[in-house]
């Protein structure tokens, strides 16, 4: 009894729930949902193209989880995605051998540094000039698209480059190059965030700025560094998502995947009001999301009302998340373990 | 002396001499409350009468702030009866204890600084008119609640335009405008200085005639000496008892709020004393010279040597605290030269000057100081930790043998290094604050009025505190508004007046007298022991010498530390 309400009271339990029940109602409709094939040395199944189809967004995801611990928000992510795909596909396309590997990396490497530039931007906004987030990151959000539609002269930009290509619909040791990316990124946000100082200060700035000032904590370049970060993170999910369609498209790479990545951090159990964060509650987060979109596959749902669906998933997660419900729960299970305390002076 | 811990039997306690009306307005009865762990209200009983000013007392955790909240429908009652006009009643939330004319003004005032007095004092309950607010009746009525509160206040001007102290004899007009019979004040002179005190006070008298009863709850004994007519103990969610004020020593308020005889702080004035004479060689550890902030503090010295206690004294406002944020790199100084050890330094930022092993701690617990959802661990090692920077994190083992080290020695309570500081009282996060600077091994100790708003035996153990750092070689600035407090820990203490040092003392006899006349007009007593010249071992073996007569007098309640003779 103790360890299950102790269980219920995580954070975890709501989102892994939700996930756990998704894979039920795809198990139902789709009893073959668990079975993972060997083709060709690949692994095939819908549990790994949930994974695979889930990786931009968890990329993004993991970002966007240490900007909003901060009391950010970052909405240009799906902006970067797509200037970083659009430069990407522009110096391939330009170059005279764009099958090399040498021209692949010199695209990624510029894309990735651009990135880099446009997290500065973001953060000098934040940190610098003190404006609001959620203004800050609008600008870029708005001008990104822009950037992007001039660097592709408004064209969709195709590219022929295998190498390129790899990136979003390769394998290594039978796993998609892009699970292995966003298990990189994740592993490497974790580690740097939680076996360093870095994730206190984190949560710290994002609860009581000031305080956290006062106690020498360089807030400003903390500032800097997460949203570096988060656009870093938008640009390699921008390059996978490009990749993968093999075309650059100003218009519509990373097209409100900002609100999936929020959402996922939201729903993971990080709240937006900044302060203690969980990248393992983003990751479910993630999947929950990728899993809901194959949902609506597999159950069969039309077309038309996929919208209408995630929204009410989104709705029962966030009514389970939310103080009044959590109360509510807490209450019960008070009254459940008083009840059984009595039970055991009892006995 | 009439004890009563029965207060059952009304007929003994006569009603104060303003109140009238013997049936008490509220009668809680055999109250429990419990949470998880804890049985934080034990079968207390509490009631006042109309007209009077009641103080409930008791230590951080005595159950004050619970016994208010089940009074003012916060929290469910698990026993007992409460009884408002002689009827019982049942409140579900504070809304319908307001409605029934119970009203709460809390110590941060809970209005909207970027919207007009009128409108704070009007909202949710403005006058309509034609489907839409009338904002002329709204208007005239502020005008006319302010009126009666004899407040001149524009009810068109914003909120946030007002001082605190203003902002907070507001909220009171908010508040009685419901037709109170009952008016709560959480703390609320916890920011205010004497003048503003003063106002409040006048205030509270004037309600008190029109018969609303008031519940004053303070930490400044001397206030609640000076307005409240009656006062229940509480200790350990327990009743100790009601009196009336008059016949209540304060040494036996004390008393009964501990529990015990609080002997801690008897022997501190002549060690402090002792402590300095050692100081032969004097080394100075900080010398400010000229160092001020335009709108802040007017270009001031403060020399501040190793081992030294300086207080600064002045009412609020006055720059002490600009000063002392100056001196603590929290703000930048754009005048004038800092010198640490010999060393001219420029203070540009707290991380700056934490690494010149100068902390300074916020008066501002909430906004400045604590992170309150981290645990306790975490925030007692934040400074170091960001002082040692991100890349090299304390080991956990290490961060919990410092916790607990400090929470064993400064008595940190719940002493569980995991709870989240927010859910701790109010001077367990000062302590935990305080952990905070230590962890950091300061040289210098800038304590921005740490004992405000916390129970009187945390404050004993912090005023301890500070002088067993200073007899280790400490300096410690301490400010303090309760003066009593500055003269007992203070080698040395600086007078701050309208954003000028007026005057810099040997803590040489001083009395609270004369130095309330210093910060009143300025004028240095005497002025050849002022400013410039400082003779620390004679001056002060003079002091030991002279404490002798107060030592030999121990029975002087000095663990009252609003004890004094200027109200």
């Amino acid at each position: 009894m103790s360890a299950l309400a102790k269980m219920a009271s995580s954070r975890l339990f709501w989102p892994v729930v939700m996930l756990l029940v998704l894979f039920a109602i795809n198990l139902v409709a789709f009893p073959g949902f668990f079975e993972i094939t060997v083709r060709d040395g690949q692994l095939f199944g819908s549990l790994i193209d949930i994974l695979r189809n889930g990786a931009p967004t968890l990329i993004i995801a993991v970002g966007m989880t240490l900007v909003i611990a901060t009391r950010g928000i970052d909405l240009s992510v799906g902006a970067v995605a797509a200037i970083s795909g659009a430069v990407a596909c522009s110096i391939i396309l330009g170059s005279p051998d764009p099958g090399s590997l040498a021209t692949v990396a010199v695209a990624v490497t510029v894309a990735l540094l651009i990135s880099l530039v446009l997290g500065v931007w973001n953060g000098f906004l934040v940190a610098v000039l003190g404006i609001q987030p959620i203004i800050a990151t609008l600008i870029l959000m708005t001008a990104g698209r822009g950037v992007a539609m001039l660097i592709t002269e408004g064209q969709i930009l195709t590219v022929n480059s295998p190498p390129f290509k790899f990136l979003g619909s390769g394998f290594w040791l039978g796993v998609p190059i892009a699970v292995i990316i966003a298990a990189v990124v994740f592993g490497l946000a974790a580690l740097l965030t939680r076996r360093t100082a870095l994730g206190m200060f984190i949560e710290s700035v994002g609860i009581n700025p000031e305080a956290s000032r006062q106690a020498g904590v360089r807030a400003r370049g903390l500032l800097f560094a997460v949203y570096t970060f988060c656009a870093l993170c938008a640009a390699i999910a921008g390059l996978i998502l490009t990749a993968n369609t093999a075309a650059a498209d100003a218009n519509n790479t990373g097209l409100f995947i900002e609100l999936d990545a929020i959402l996922a951090v939201v729903i993971g159990g990080t709240s937006l009001a900044g302060g203690r964060y969980s990248l393992v509650g983003t990751l479910v987060g993630a999947l929950v999301i990728q899993t809901l979109v194959t949902t609506v596959y597999t159950v069969g749902i039309p077309p038309i009302a996929t919208m209408v669906f995630k929204a009410a998933v989104v709705t029962i997660v966030c009514l389970l998340q939310s103080p009044t419900t959590a109360e509510a729960l807490s209450g019960f299970r008070r009254r459940l373990a008083v009840r059984s305390g009595k039970g055991v002076a009892a006995s | 002396m009439t004890q009563q811990t029965e207060p059952a039997a009304p007929a003994q306690a006569a009603p104060p001499a303003t109140a009238t009306a013997p049936a008490p307005v509220v009668e809680m009865r055999g109250i429990s409350i419990g949470f998880p762990g804890v049985k934080a209200l034990d079968g207390v009983d509490f009631r006042m009468f109309p007209g009077e000013v009641h103080s409930l007392m008791g230590e951080n955790g005595a159950g004050k702030s619970t016994l208010i909240k089940a009074l003012t429908g916060v929290y469910g009652i698990d026993a007992g009866t409460i009884t408002l006009a002689g009827e019982q009643v049942s409140f579900s939330g504070p809304a319908q204890a307001q409605a029934a004319g119970i009203s709460t003004v809390y110590q941060e005032v809970n209005l909207l600084p970027n919207l007009s007095v009128a409108e704070n004092i009007m909202l949710g309950r403005e006058p309509h008119r034609f489907g839409g607010i009338d904002w002329r009746a709204m208007r005239r009525r502020s005008a006319e609640l302010l009126a009666g509160l004899g407040l001149d206040v524009d009810p068109g001007s914003l909120l946030g335009d007002h001082s605190l102290a203003v902002q907070q004899l507001i909220a009171i007009a908010r508040a009685i405008d419901v037709n109170a019979k009952v008016l709560i004040l959480d703390e609320p002179t916890s920011s205010l200085d004497a003048d503003e005190v003063a106002e409040l006070f006048r205030v509270i008298r004037s309600l008190k005639g029109q018969g609303v009863a008031i519940l004053f709850v303070s930490h400044f004994l001397d206030q609640v000496y000076e307005i409240c007519d009656r006062l229940t103990v509480l200790r350990n969610g327990q009743l100790v008892g009601e009196y009336l004020v008059d016949e209540l020593l304060r040494i036996d308020l004390v008393q009964k709020m501990i529990g015990k005889e609080l002997t801690a702080l008897d022997d501190l004035e002549h060690r402090a004393h002792a402590a300095v004479v050692d100081e032969t060689d004097a080394a100075t550890f900080v010398t400010a010279t000229k160092l001020g902030r335009r709108g802040a503090i007017n270009p001031a010295d403060l020399p501040i040597a190793v081992g030294e206690v300086v207080g600064l004294a002045g009412l609020l406002g006055s720059g002490r605290t600009e000063f002392a944020r100056l001196l603590g790199g929290i703000d930048r100084a754009d005048t004038g030269e800092l010198t640490i050890q010999g060393e001219n330094v420029k203070l540009r930022t707290p991380r700056q000057a934490i690494s010149k092993r100068i902390a300074f701690s916020s008066e501002n617990r909430r906004d400045e100081g604590i992170v309150g959802e981290l645990t306790v661990r975490d925030n007692i090692v934040l400074a170091l930790q960001a002082d040692r920077g991100w890349a090299r994190p304390i080991p956990k083992k290490k961060q919990d043998e410092l916790a607990q080290s400090y929470i064993q020695a400064l008595n940190i309570r719940p002493g569980n290094p995991d709870a989240l500081v927010r859910n701790l009282s109010g001077g367990n996060q000062q302590k935990v604050l305080l952990a905070r600077w230590l962890a950091i091994a300061p040289r210098l100790l800038i304590l921005d009025e740490p004992t405000r708003g916390i129970d009187i035996g945390a404050k004993a153990e912090i005023q301890k505190l500070v002088f067993n750092l200073a007899e280790n070689g400490m300096s410690v600035l301490f400010i303090s508004a309760e003066l009593e407090e500055v003269l007992r820990l203070s080698h040395r203490v600086v007078v701050l007046r309208d954003r000028n040092v007026v005057a810099d003392l040997e803590n040489d006899g001083l009395t609270v007298d004369s130095l309330l006349a210093l910060i009143a007009d300025g004028r240095v007593a005497s002025d050849d022991e002022a400013l410039d010249e400082r003779a620390p071992a004679v001056a002060v073996a003079a002091v030991g010498s002279g404490a002798g007569p107060e030592a030999s007098a121990p029975t002087t309640p000095t663990t009252s530390t609003t004890e004094g003779d200027h109200s």
